[in-house]
């Protein structure tokens, strides 16, 4: 419990390593998204001769 | 690009034993060096980020002035060094693409954007919450805070501007001319705190003078920098890689690559 408190800073000190987590798992999951739906859209395009 | 010249640079890369950067600049070649490379960064982030958590919370003492409350800056100042090299990183791949015209630097420079806005954010935020019990107050507009705010807004910007932008490689053209201009912003935030009377305290960290703070304080200050740094190589190996599906699709490599090749024609 006395680890939770942080010495009466608790709201601060978790407060800024929570946000930071939740930023970095949303980064995480987006990106995870992302590389989804980029193999889907490779897939479904047809192989055409010139770059795009 | 063409199916042929993908297989004529296989072939030589093959004959030559090593892989040249001429080479690796080219999107076919890099997909896989990407994919190879992002776990390894991953894992050395992971294992960094548990390094500097157990020095952050079980080995470093409590301040003497700030309590517990200080244990704020082992996010708060790897992050903030992040999103001012991140834009720097930036910057040069943005020189590169403008200067030799290549696909995959203007591709790296876009990969780097939403993490730098996201470290941007964290420090920020960070910052806030480290402000209210050190200064009394979350928010001040000084020079500091303001252009690390404005750094935000570039990134927001980029991003806007890429989205506006339906060809890709005006795209690269236009975020690249930005980023460079955006640049000037960075030794700013860097100097800001000796330019100006700002309520940010000065640098207890720099590369001439001697750190102004205990030394386990600092080692977890650097171990989570270097994971900050580690994540956001493997973040951005991993969402170039998507990048290059997206604009490459219809290349005859990815087709081959998806085990597509002939199938959908």
């Amino acid at each position: 419990m006395n680890f939770l408190a942080m010495g009466g800073y608790g709201f601060y000190v978790w407060g800024a390593y929570g946000v930071t987590a939740i930023v970095i798992a949303a980064e995480i999951m987006s990106l995870r998204a992302h590389r989804r739906a980029a193999a889907r859209l490779a897939a479904t395009t047809p192989q055409s001769e010139n770059s795009p | 690009m063409r199916p042929l010249g993908g297989q004529r640079r296989g072939a030589s890369r093959k004959r030559g034993g090593s892989v040249n950067l001429y080479q690796l600049a080219s999107p076919a070649t890099f997909y896989p060096f990407a994919g190879k490379l992002a776990p390894w960064f991953a894992i050395a982030a992971a294992l960094l980020t548990i390094a500097g958590l157990w020095i952050g919370f079980g080995i470093a003492p409590t301040d003497f002035q700030q309590g517990e409350a200080y244990r704020i800056i082992f996010i708060h100042v790897p992050t903030a060094w992040m999103s001012m090299f991140i834009y720097l990183v930036m910057g040069f791949w943005s020189i590169l693409a403008l200067t030799f015209n290549t696909r995959l630097s203007a591709m790296m420079a876009q990969s780097l954007v939403p993490s730098g806005a996201l470290m941007t954010f964290i420090a920020l935020w960070t910052g806030a919450l480290w402000g209210r019990p050190t200064w009394g107050t979350y928010w001040a507009w000084d020079a500091r805070m303001t252009s690390e705010l404005i750094l935000l807004f570039l990134y927001f910007g980029v991003m806007a501007l890429r989205n506006a932008i339906d060809d890709a490689r005006r795209a690269d053209r236009a975020c690249a001319v930005l980023t460079i201009v955006g640049a000037v912003n960075i030794p700013i935030i860097y100097f800001s705190v000796q330019w100006w009377n700002t309520l940010h305290q000065g640098a207890s960290v720099s590369m001439t003078a001697a750190p102004k703070m205990a030394s386990i304080m600092l080692m977890g200050m650097l171990v989570m920098a270097f994971a900050a740094w580690f994540y956001t190589i493997a973040v951005s190996l991993w969402r170039v890689q998507a990048i290059i599906l997206e604009r490459e699709r219809g290349a005859g490599w990815i087709s081959a690559r998806l085990g597509l090749a002939g199938a959908s024609r």
